[in-house]
């Protein structure tokens, strides 16, 4: 039998993706419908009972969990807004026409991405070490009289993090604004200066509406980055002091593979950051896509 | 006016190069000084680099950490490109509703967080004996529904009339994807292969959970064991997050226009 020519190239088409598509189904879809079952059962071992929410009614009563989110939502609040900005500066300045040492401005910007979490994670703790080069400058500076411990202090090693998240991800970041300000004519820019449009007016009127699409996708990847929170949380400060800084996977990565294992109850934390990535990516949508 | 405010351009930049530069270049210098030197500030390099790598060494297994690092994320990263490419080829050049649809479905799992599929993933991977080997390391990241929309999207640019001239002259159609289409889009190539491989050399929680034989560790695992003692040789620690960050900053430096595209190329119209 002979196919006609479309259909076995559709065919063939299928056959072209069907590795990629197997691998997801097997690698996500089949352990997301696990990790439901799983949330909704009791016990250890093969010996697992269905006690529907049980274990979501857990988390209600149980502070590490709550510290958890609510440290997650400060980083969320605190840290994106803030490197969402800084990165939207800093390319709206690398965008300046005739900027001299352009290139070498980007590259050092950019850097910092080029390092893998668990290292910067290392250096930003060592940095904010009680013995560390943070202590020593503003110690000689005469900025602080005796050696702040930064990572035993709850708000303080919080601060740490968010510093060092700033600095490993806003040149990250900078790239798509730099990619998003290149589709912007500078005519537009002309035409308002010649209305009489400041800088300060050109940037929230102009470059921000415009780059609406880009601040879109850099928060929802950014949201979902902050909600998986791991390496930082393990290497900088280890949850500590006293689990205060502790995220929601590191969380779920104790409860599951420290001491005595709870996957069921690891599962179902694990549910909520799906939920809450896919909802705060929906809301996002909604509101980043009013269109005037 | 221009003036002044042009100067503050240049200073703003400048602050912000140097900050981010800064923890590299003590990385680096404290790689080379005493752990003495390092806290009591020296900003300047010094000659303990030798005693840090040989204190280092007698502690940790650098050589097979780096060994077992290259090989994961060397053949992780051959794989996803493979397999993602002729996906994002087969996605655009043969696309119909049904194929549109496969897509949309496949994009839902950018939402899904790692920590979601961790735990049954970890218990499957025990029972198909799959733990301590480089592809339990490797499956879950071969196929992820970024490359593949990566690699649609610059499928897009590829000339229509390339694929049909080489259906004339006989060529079949994986034929085309090989011998057409992958020469042609080398840019896109080098811009996936280095995204991945960074991720994959810079990974962590999954080899944590699946990696348990200390033969089969990484870097980044190395690193963060240096950690755990009470007392931090902040010399050999910071040699170790130097050699680490060395083989991604490295390529970082060399195809830095190669990252930038395919961190952003995904999204691009």
């Amino acid at each position: 039998m002979k196919m006609s020519l479309a259909k076995r190239q559709s065919l063939v088409g299928w056959l072209f993706l069907l590795p990629a598509t197997l691998l997801i189904a097997l690698m996500s879809f089949y352990p997301m419908l696990q990790a439901l079952i799983l949330s909704l059962q009791r016990g250890t071992g093969q010996q697992l009972q269905f006690t529907g929410l049980l274990n979501y009614q857990r988390m209600l009563a149980d502070p590490v969990f709550k510290t958890a989110l609510k440290n997650t939502f400060l980083y969320l609040g605190i840290q994106v807004p803030i490197m969402l900005l800084l990165a939207i500066i800093l390319a709206v300045l690398l965008n300046t026409p005739k900027l001299k040492f352009r290139a070498l401005f980007r590259t050092a910007i950019f850097l910092p991405c080029a390092t893998s979490l668990v290292s910067y994670s290392i250096v930003f703790r060592a940095l904010f070490a009680a013995d560390g080069f943070m202590n020593f400058i503003l110690l000689r500076f005469g900025l602080i009289s005796e050696a702040i411990n930064w990572l035993a202090d709850t708000n303080m090693a919080r601060m740490v993090i968010i510093l060092a998240l700033l600095w490993r991800w806003t040149g990250y970041n900078m790239i798509f604004f730099l990619s998003g300000l290149q589709n912007i004519s500078i005519s537009v820019y002309e035409a308002a200066r010649i209305d009489g449009a400041n800088a300060w007016q050109s940037f929230w009127k102009i470059t921000v509406p415009l780059l609406r699409p880009m601040i879109l996708l850099t928060a929802i990847m950014s949201t979902n980055g902050t909600l998986q929170l791991f390496d930082e949380s393990v290497n900088l400060t280890n949850g500590g002091p006293a689990n205060t800084t502790l995220t929601l996977s590191h969380y779920i990565y104790k409860t599951s593979f420290v001491g005595v294992p709870n996957f069921t109850y690891s599962a179902a934390m694990s549910y909520v950051i799906f939920l809450l990535v896919a909802l705060l990516a929906f809301i996002q949508l909604k509101v980043g896509d009013t269109r005037d | 006016m221009t003036k002044l405010k042009n100067a503050m351009r240049y200073l703003v930049l400048l602050i912000a190069a140097f900050f981010s530069l800064f923890p590299l270049y003590w990385m680096i210098v404290s790689a080379t000084n005493t752990s003495t030197d390092v806290i009591r500030g020296k900003l300047t390099f010094g000659t303990n680099l030798f005693q840090n790598y040989q204190d280092l060494i007698a502690v940790q297994n650098l050589k097979m950490a780096m060994i077992n690092s290259a090989r994961n994320a060397i053949l992780l990263t051959l794989l996803s490109v493979l397999v993602c490419s002729i996906a994002g080829y087969g996605f655009e050049v043969y696309h119909d509703k049904y194929k549109d649809m496969v897509m949309k479905i496949l994009l839902l799992t950018m939402m899904v967080p790692f920590a979601a599929v961790m735990i049954p993933l970890f218990r499957q991977f025990g029972n198909l004996k799959l733990i301590n080997t480089t592809i339990g390391f490797m499956l879950p990241s071969i196929a992820t529904p970024f490359l593949i929309m990566l690699f649609r999207q610059s499928t897009r640019s590829f000339p229509r009339d390339i694929i049909e001239a080489a259906r004339i002259d006989g060529l079949s159609e994986l034929g085309i994807f090989l011998r057409m289409f992958v020469p042609t889009m080398k840019s896109t190539y080098a811009a996936a292969i280095t995204v991945v491989f960074m991720a994959a050399w810079n990974s962590y929680l999954w080899p944590k959970i699946i990696m348990l034989d200390p033969d089969k560790f990484t870097m980044p695992m190395l690193v963060s064991n240096l950690i755990a003692g009470y007392v931090t040789n902040y010399g050999v620690l910071m040699l170790a997050v130097t050699i680490c960050t060395l083989p991604t900053g490295i390529l970082f430096l060399i195809l830095q226009e190669s990252f930038a595209e395919g961190i952003t190329g995904s999204v691009k119209g």
